[in-house]
């Protein structure tokens, strides 16, 4: 984010696209809901009914993946009706020609046809948000996970840039990330083209920098993003995958794919704490410690470093996870994995980071920082991008709508959109005794009239079939669906989603198309 | 600002807060029930009540507030045998109960009545006689131990903006439950356990943490491992292994308040289903190892297929749940060690 979840509740406007923020982030989507009670409007742009869109001013219910082209209508009208920021285009951003002649083909009407979204409330969605000072934008996995996700982020970037909407209090452009660390992770490097802090592994300057901290020779290339490896895997490139903590043949799509791939490596290696899907496939298991067993640090969507902190031993003999990464290191001979614990890792991170460099264990001992936080006296950044870009001049980069990768067709009709509901988290919670009997069961969420169509009732088992597999599942009937779309998420390994999801991918950040599938649907009993 | 008379004492004081939040700056317990500076004043409990000279009937400190020349008592003799009047009428409807209820969090009108020392009802109270609903995993509602003190309203309202409960009924007979008095369900409920931490009765309490001794917990405080939310909350820990979850106060992101998975995830932390030592797979099944076995083997395996194929035949995927300390030796594995920019995560969202 580029702004606090504490600014939220003084938000006049609250521009939520692709974001159900009210199950995926409960307390978010609180304080969303309190900001309404408090008077700002809220437009949601969200294919389903949510919670946060019946309270809104204006509900967006476009089509699944249109997004760029609602987006791009909206800049249309912006500028045709000069509500654009003038002062602040021209002093803080660069490319505004070449957006202003991309958005021109997005007429009201060119838009309407794809979105199905009418030239009156996208007139009055624009407005809203274009005259209204405090005004910000929220997306979560609904923008992202599209083969056209890192184009409908830029999208947004340009909506925000176009009416002077980021670098301020109560505005900017709000990622909320799905998983606790996402946010830590990317910082910490854990990507094929970023060293930690994000700085591009092919540049000489930063790997020599990097080489200086290590004290040894790195590679000059990036490297492979997960959908390269599983085809890497397959083309014998690839022979041996160490996964820590995450159980990709259960959470990415395609699982038949994932499956094959990863059963054919030479050496496969699983950290977790179950025995989970991937991990039955691994040569090598090594027992992995929960969160209530460590010490370290879980960095927010807000940025804000807070500390996880040890309360009860591990079970008898299993090792940290650290422990066992530094174990592996120093079996092979390398130097520098001399760690004494969680905070002695963390004292090199921030040598290595300068957004890190002010923040130490004992600064976030009660409340946590956000970082930019260069130095030790520095109060970490409520928001970012204040009078200028990280990156100096913000760039507006014309974005064109692409229809999603998978269309319906006669063979398959419905369209399938996946998420999360409140009371799970991916597929660990499904552990927990109490949250499992909370919300045991998969429950597709279908139509009434499709279920009319389908002869279904609410206590039906639906099979869902796309071109990938086929599972069944519960279903539960609402108009919070349209009419030809269900909405399953990917919760329960008893109706496994991703057997049905499509691996393409979105060609920069390699983000799978979870959302949009073609699916068909039968009564099953 | 306006000078009065706290207890005897002088002093200079904001006009705009009530005689309760000055009361308690000024490190005077005066208890209230019904009071939460979370929500808005509902001054429907009258524990709070004071002495102000020249009035005749007591004021209700939470929502009264000072005026110039005020002289005010906090504990005066008429304000104690209030106090007590109407801690002696709760208890009077109260199951008999009320001194042996564990509580881990809030449970005030229990220790109201051992300060205020009315240890049983003198009136021979009507007892009300509604049934436990116990039908979700999350927490029992007793309405019987419920003396509408309307703290759980409030909070669902208010913080949760979910309006599930509300009063119903009337007089006697009112009591708190849910649109058409359902039990509590995923149907009519966020499950977010607010009203729970607000209660300051045994009419709600957490399935997890019933029957457990507060005395017993060790509080630790951490971060929530799910969303990208962080919101902090204290695990409750007894003999090392961990019961349930608190919120705290003063938490930046997510002050008291907290979500089903947040609130009640912790069971996991000791399922039977951890794994507990390494395993190497032998002939297609898995045999235990020792680490030191487990280690050796991914040694000599990573050894030859380096020396083999490069590098770049090594990948790794780290991951968005773990924590950043975890995530930087990681990839430093991969970059430093094995010499590949081959890491990444799952699920870039
Ligand atoms: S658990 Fe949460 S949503 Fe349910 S009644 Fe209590 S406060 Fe309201
Ligand atoms: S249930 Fe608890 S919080 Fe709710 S009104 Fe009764 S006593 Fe108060
Ligand atoms: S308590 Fe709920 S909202 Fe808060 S971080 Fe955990 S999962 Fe997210
Ligand atoms: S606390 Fe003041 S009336 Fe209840």
């Amino acid at each position: 984010m580029t702004n606090s979840i504490g600014e939220i509740e003084d938000n006049d406007v609250l521009f939520i696209i692709g974001s159900n923020a009210t199950e995926a982030h409960p307390i978010i989507g609180n304080k969303m809901k309190k900001a309404v009670q408090k008077g700002s409007k809220l437009i949601v742009i969200d294919p389903r009914k949510t919670e946060l869109a019946t309270m809104a001013k204006y509900h967006l219910r476009l089509k699944s993946g249109t997004d760029a082209a609602l987006v791009n209508g909206l800049m249309h009208i912006i500028i045709e009706e000069n509500w654009q920021d003038e002062d602040y285009i021209n002093e803080r951003c660069t490319g505004y020609e070449s957006l202003k002649e991309n958005v021109a083909k997005y007429t009201p009407e060119v838009v309407e046809e794809i979105t199905g979204i009418g030239k009156d409330q996208l007139y009055k969605a624009a407005k809203l948000y274009a005259n209204t000072k405090k005004a910000g934008i929220f997306y979560t996995l609904g923008i992202t996970e599209h083969t056209t996700g890192t184009d409908n982020v830029m999208n947004l970037a340009n909506l925000g840039m176009l009416t002077g909407h980021i670098g301020f209090e109560n505005a900017g452009i709000n990622p909320l990330r799905g998983q606790n660390n996402v946010q830590g992770a990317c910082d910490m490097g854990a990507l094929p083209n970023y060293f930690p802090g994000y700085k591009a592994c092919d540049n000489k300057d930063n790997i020599e920098i990097f080489e200086k901290h290590w004290g040894v020779k790195l590679s000059d290339h990036l490297g492979l993003r997960i959908p390269e490896m599983l085809d890497g895997i397959v083309d014998g490139d690839v022979k041996a995958m160490y996964v820590m903590g995450e159980d990709p043949v259960l959470t990415d799509p395609d699982a038949n794919h994932v499956r094959k791939a990863m059963s054919s490596l030479d050496l496969l290696i699983v950290q977790n704490i179950f025995l989970t899907e991937t991990a039955k496939l691994a040569h090598v298991v090594l027992p992995a410690t929960i969160y209530a067993e460590k010490d370290g640090t879980f960095t927010n969507t807000e940025r804000r470093v807070q500390r996880v902190r040890k309360a009860v031993e591990p079970p008898k003999g299993v090792m940290l996870d650290w422990v066992m990464v530094a174990e592996i290191a120093k079996r092979l001979g390398y130097k520098g994995f001399d760690y004494t614990s969680a905070e002695d890792i963390f004292e090199e991170i921030r040598k290595t980071m300068s957004t890190y460099a002010g923040i130490t264990y004992e600064r976030i001992e009660k409340d946590g920082l956000q970082w930019g936080c260069p130095t030790l006296d520095s109060p970490g950044s409520k928001y970012l991008h204040s009078g200028e870009f990280t990156r100096g001049k913000g760039l507006m980069l014309p974005i064109e709508y692409l229809p999603p990768a998978e269309l319906v067709d006669d063979e398959y009709p419905v369209l399938m959109n996946t998420g999360r509901i409140l009371y799970h988290y991916n597929v660990s919670t499904r552990i927990s005794e109490t949250l499992d009997a909370i919300s045991p069961v998969e429950r597709v969420e279908i139509h009434p009239e499709d279920a009319k169509k389908y002869d279904l009732n609410k206590d039906s088992i639906v099979r869902v079939t796309s071109r990938r597999g086929s599972v069944t599942a519960n279903i539960k009937i609402t108009k919070r669906v349209q009419p030809g779309t269900i909405y399953m998420t990917f919760h329960f390994h008893e109706s496994p989603v991703n057997e049905l999801t499509n691996s393409a991918y979105d060609p920069v950040t390699k983000t799978a198309e979870y959302k949009v599938t073609a699916v068909k649907i039968a009564k099953e009993a | 600002m306006v000078s009065i008379t706290l207890n005897g004492q002088k002093m200079e004081v904001s006009a705009d807060k009530s005689i309760l939040e000055i009361s308690r700056e000024n490190g005077i317990d005066v208890p209230t029930l019904c009071y939460n500076e979370k929500l808005k004043a509902f001054s429907g409990c009258r524990m709070c009540v004071v002495e102000i000279a020249g009035r005749k009937n007591l004021a209700a400190s939470c929502s009264t507030k000072p005026l110039e020349g005020m002289v005010i008592q906090t504990h005066s003799d008429k304000v104690m045998k209030s106090r007590r009047d109407i801690l002696d009428l709760l208890i009077s409807n109260h199951p008999k109960d009320l001194f042996t209820q564990v509580k881990v969090g809030n449970n005030k009108f229990q220790e109201y009545a051992k300060e205020y020392e009315v240890l049983e009802g003198s009136y021979e109270g009507e007892k009300k006689n509604y049934e436990i609903d116990s039908a979700n995993a999350a927490y029992y509602r007793d309405p019987n131990k419920c003396i509408l003190c309307g703290q759980c309203v409030s909070v669902c309202d208010q913080i949760q903006i979910s309006h599930t409960i509300d009063f119903l009924g009337k007089g006697f007979n009112t009591k708190v439950g849910t649109a058409f008095d359902l039990p509590i369900s995923t149907d009519n409920c966020r499950l977010c356990g607010q009203c729970v931490s607000v209660c300051p009765t045994g009419s709600l309490i957490h399935k997890q943490l019933a029957n457990i001794e507060p005395e017993k917990i060790k509080k630790v405080r951490t971060t929530c491992p799910f969303c990208g939310t962080g919101c902090n909350f204290d695990l409750n820990v007894v003999d090392d292994k961990v019961v349930g979850v608190t919120p705290i106060e003063d938490a930046t992101v997510n002050g008291a308040s907290l979500c089903v998975k947040g609130r009640y995830h912790s069971d996991m932390i000791s399922s039977k289903q951890r794994l507990t030592t390494p395993l190497i797979k032998k002939d297609g099944v898995f045999v235990e190892a020792t680490y030191d076995e487990a280690f050796d083997y991914i040694a000599t395996k990573i050894t030859e297929i380096k020396d083999k194929y490069g590098a770049d035949s090594i990948t790794g995927l780290s991951s968005a749940r773990c924590t950043n300390e975890d995530n930087f030796i990681f990839q430093k594995l991969f970059r430093a060690g094995f010499g590949t920019n081959n890491v990444d995560h799952c699920a870039r969202t």
